[in-house]
């Protein structure tokens, strides 16, 4: 079932004299319970493609569909809305509120939706024991190690029951040990949830974990690879493939 | 090049710069304002003896002026410091592009320079435009004629103001200069990236605290508010000391006591924003302690100096209506030092004998004696009560005379006045008093019913209490106990003081002054030299005549001068540190806001509403304003008490007038602080997208 229609969308940075093209006509899919994740330069456009599908930006052309209501036309009250109901966010520097704990840096985004208090308690718990941080929910962001903190935003993203998961680089300011731990976790989302997970990164490796990869150069999508039935290790060097192919700028991250 | 950047920097931090501006300039006009009160005053038609009195207001507000001036230059080094301290990022670019110590400093000394001429010229214009109100302010309170009045600007206010900001300007300058070489690149880079730490308190800790501050507290404002009578110079000191620790225990423990309270009620606190709002409010406390501190002490003290002030003046003006009924009134007694008691002279008699009719100048008039029977003292009235009286108050006098008056004399003498006859039976006596902690001490033994016995007639009292009245002119309520007997009672050989009271025969203003001025001349040159040679007196010795003549007049200038000498220093002092705590919270505020940038994005990240995030601002900044008031307030409430009972003589009528205008200068400045900051920090955190 398809939940996300990217189509033929655009958008210029600049003036008339300087015009930069960060996305040229992109247009894809996003199937219920797909696990994407999108590379690319830094530069090739794929954050911008993010914050255009997340509405934290606006596009200059095309439309954007989830759940076939489009997101571009949305605006004020409604915009809060869409956003709370249906997306979750996870950001590189994981954006959480340091003068909360972590409970409670989960506990908001319900508190935001108006939920009653015992049902957020509940939620709470099984979405700390999902990611494995019922034991650090009273710590405070300071407290917490990289890891830790970007489950704490993972737990905040999952909470809602968005439509889409979004994520920036989730991974970006996390050890190989973390981001091994942090990705698993998605995976076991998707999997056993069939969360919808869309994921902007340059690292092959977290890529590896995605069920489908595009590959974003010069704001187009220049090519497109699924997994299939490989197994991780297999897409992994599938990827490599590709990364070599775009010009090897993005396999630094490596 | 130094001269752009710092011009662009000033254009680009407008709106951090905007709330120190707003300071500067309330602080220059202030500071003019009030060093301009004696220039401006010599525009108003006055009377000479005013004139002295403005010319000690002048000399005292001049004085205070150090003091302001001192407070405003803490203030501005405060505030610069904190501006620069926002700006270490800046920095660190231009030192990364190479840029001295040196041009860095240059380019604040510019900037500076901008801001301090700047924030000069507009303070000193506001400042001139208001001190013409300030003057009706000064006609008002010297009751001057302000038909003459033209604007005015006094140049030595404004060379003062000048001379003052411009010593404070290069102090913030070195200030400045020195903080710069002090600075650190590596720091300078990272500040602002390093994630707060969270002082997290110990709960157990924060309720044990507040209840130790609140207990001390409590005992503080006992002592001063309702221990009144036990009260001493250290016991002042001690609740002074810790109204302030426990002032700043409050601050330690509330944060963390209220943020427990409110986490308990689950539902209030999951609801919307309310969780990350007060998170943030009790960051912010616990972040500065002890400038909310010093903030609510500064605001106890201006509520109490500015409602003090005013409950003065306008009880001042109340009471001299009701305790000053007549023109004048000329007291004589004489102390005979070989009998060792007074004895009695007659004023009028004496006057004539001196060459001056008294009824020539005085028409309605009461002419009397007060009597004491000899050996009969205060300690004999008081009876049973003496020990413990003498326990409590042991610096009162016990053993002066019983002042006896006839009831015929007090009741002409009450005509005079326009106040209730009394009556009295043939054995019967009456207390005259309105001093109430001498009341308390008169009412001991009439409430046991008392009998006295004044030349061998015993009399009982008329009334279980003393009576409320008085029989000096005054301008307060200081009659501190005067006994009245029935006329037969008293023996007309025991006379002790001469009492002339009455109304002059002219009316007007200026032949009142001109009377009056008559008089003294006289009682210098002919009335004191021959009573002294009379009774064998020197003029320097002390205690052998007393003898005063004082005037309605006379009662009236001293008591306006006080009133508005008071009132003055009040103001002044109350709003300059009024304006010190609004730019403190404010700049601290807003530099929070700036911090919390992020935090609000994330918010709307994750889907909050525009309007609770500005609701959640509205409480964050509103409380942040609201705690150290509300305390402040509260400690005001017993400090006035306190005040209250120390200025007892001056009368508390008025003080709901005096609150209100309090309330209205506080609701202007600290209020307009409060919306400056609020909607400064609503633009800095507004949606950018």
């Amino acid at each position: 079932m398809e939940l996300l229609r990217v189509q033929q969308i655009e958008k210029y940075y600049g003036n008339k004299s300087s015009l930069t093209k960060a996305i040229d006509d992109i247009s894809f899919k996003v199937e219920k319970g797909e696990f994407v994740a999108i590379m690319g330069a830094s530069g090739s456009g794929k954050t911008t493609l993010l914050n255009c599908i997340s509405t934290i930006d606006r596009v200059t052309a095309g439309h954007i569909f989830l759940e076939n209501e489009d997101v571009t036309e949305l605006k004020g009250k409604k915009l809060n809305s869409f956003r709370r109901e249906k997306l979750g966010f996870i950001f590189q520097d994981f954006n959480l509120l340091d003068t909360l704990t972590a409970y409670e840096n989960i506990s908001l985004s319900l508190s935001i939706q108006k939920w009653p208090v015992k049902t957020i308690d509940k939620a709470v718990q099984i979405v700390a024991e999902q990611l494995g941080i019922s034991d650090i929910l009273d710590k405070y962001p300071f407290q917490l190690s990289g890891g830790q903190k970007q489950r704490v935003a993972s737990a905040r993203a999952i909470i809602t029951n968005p439509k889409l998961i979004l994520a920036d680089e989730p991974t970006g300011a996390l050890d190989s040990k973390s981001s091994g731990m942090l990705l698993e976790r998605f995976t076991f989302l998707n999997r056993e949830y069939s969360a919808t997970i869309m994921m902007v990164t340059h690292d092959s490796f977290a890529a590896s974990y995605a069920s489908r990869v595009m590959f974003i150069k010069d704001g187009k999508i220049f090519n497109e690879i699924s997994r299939g039935k490989a197994s991780r290790k297999e897409f992994f060097d599938k990827i490599i493939d590709v990364v070599t192919l775009l010009g090897g700028d993005v396999s630094d991250a490596l | 090049m130094l001269c752009k950047i710092s011009i662009n920097n000033i254009k680009k931090s407008v709106k951090d710069y905007a709330v120190y501006f707003f300071t500067l300039v309330i602080g220059v006009s202030i500071f003019y304002i009030f060093n301009a009160v004696g220039s401006q005053a010599a525009m108003l038609q006055m009377e000479t003896s005013r004139n002295d009195l403005v010319k000690l207001l002048t000399g005292i507000l001049s004085a205070v002026s150090v003091f302001v001036a001192i407070v405003l230059a803490f203030l501005i080094i405060y505030a610069s410091l904190f501006l620069m301290k926002r700006r270490n990022r800046e920095f660190a670019i231009y030192m990364l592009l190479g840029m001295g110590k040196g041009k860095i400093s240059a380019i604040l000394l510019i900037e500076t320079i901008i801001i301090g001429i700047g924030s000069l010229a507009v303070g000193l214009v506001a400042g001139i435009g208001l001190s013409q109100f300030m003057s009706a302010l000064v006609a008002n309170l010297f009751d001057a004629d302000m038909t003459s009045y033209k604007f005015s600007v006094s140049g030595t206010a404004i060379l003062k103001t000048i001379i003052c900001f411009a010593a404070m300007y290069l102090f913030v300058m070195i200030f400045n200069s020195v903080s710069v070489t002090k600075m650190k690149l590596i720091d300078l880079i990272q500040s602002g990236r390093r994630s707060e730490t969270v002082h997290a308190k110990n709960p157990v800790l924060s309720v044990i605290l507040f209840i130790i501050a609140s207990a001390a507290l409590a005992w503080a404002y006992y002592m001063v508010a309702y221990d009144f009578g036990t009260l001493n110079e250290v016991k002042v000191v001690l609740s002074i000391v810790l109204g302030a620790v426990s002032t700043l225990l409050i601050f330690f423990s509330i944060s963390g006591l209220l943020l427990r309270i409110f986490m308990s009620f689950k539902k209030l606190y999951h609801r919307g924003l309310n969780a990350f709002t007060f998170r943030q409010i009790s960051s912010k406390v616990n972040t500065m302690i002890l400038s909310m501190t010093v903030i609510c002490l500064m605001l106890f003290v201006t509520i109490c100096a500015l409602a003090s002030s005013f409950s003065v003046r306008n009880a001042m003006n109340i009471n001299l209506r009701k305790y000053c009924p007549a023109d004048a009134q000329i007291e004589l007694s004489v102390y005979d030092k070989e009998r060792k008691y007074d004895v009695y002279v007659d004023i009028e008699k004496e006057y004539k004998e001196t060459g001056l009719d008294l009824n020539t100048i005085f028409g309605e008039h009461v002419h009397f004696a007060s009597y004491a029977d000899k050996g009969k003292t205060l300690a004999d009235f008081f009876g049973p009560y003496l020990e413990e009286l003498t326990r409590k108050f042991a610096f009162f006098r016990f053993s002066a005379p019983m002042s006896l008056v006839k009831v015929s004399d007090y009741n002409d003498l009450m005509d005079l006045y326009n106040r209730d006859r009394i009556s009295l039976k043939d054995n019967e006596y009456m207390v005259i008093c309105n001093y109430s902690s001498m009341k308390q001490m008169l009412d001991l033994p009439l409430s046991t019913a008392q009998s006295i016995t004044v030349f061998g007639n015993e009399l009982k009292p008329a009334c279980n209490e003393c009576v409320d009245g008085f029989i000096d002119l005054s301008t307060s309520a200081f009659c501190s106990g005067i006994f009245i007997v029935p006329d037969n009672a008293v023996n007309e050989t025991q006379k002790e003081h001469d009492y002339f009271i009455g109304n002059y025969r002219s009316q007007g203003k200026a032949e009142i002054r001109a009377i009056e001025k008559d008089m003294n001349d006289f009682i210098e040159k002919s009335w004191t030299p021959r009573i002294n040679n009379l009774y064998g007196f020197n003029s320097t010795e002390y205690g052998g005549c007393y003898f005063s003549f004082s005037t309605r007049t006379e009662l009236y200038d001293s008591s306006i001068g006080m009133s508005a000498i008071i009132a003055f220093i009040g103001l002044y002092i109350g709003i300059v540190f009024l304006i010190a705590s609004g730019a403190i919270l404010a700049l601290k505020t807003l530099s929070e806001s700036v911090d919390s940038v992020p935090r609000y994005e994330m918010l709307r990240k994750i889907g909050a509403e525009e309007n609770s995030i500005t609701g959640s601002l509205f409480i964050q900044t509103g409380l942040f304003f609201l705690l150290p008031l509300l305390l402040a307030v509260i400690h005001s409430f017993f400090g006035m008490k306190f005040s209250s009972q120390v200025l007892e003589s001056m009368g508390t009528e008025g003080v709901s007038m005096s609150i209100a205008i309090t309330s209205m200068i506080l609701l202007l400045i600290y209020g307009g602080y409060f919306l400056i900051t609020f909607f400064c920090s609503k633009n800095i955190i507004k949606n950018r997208i």
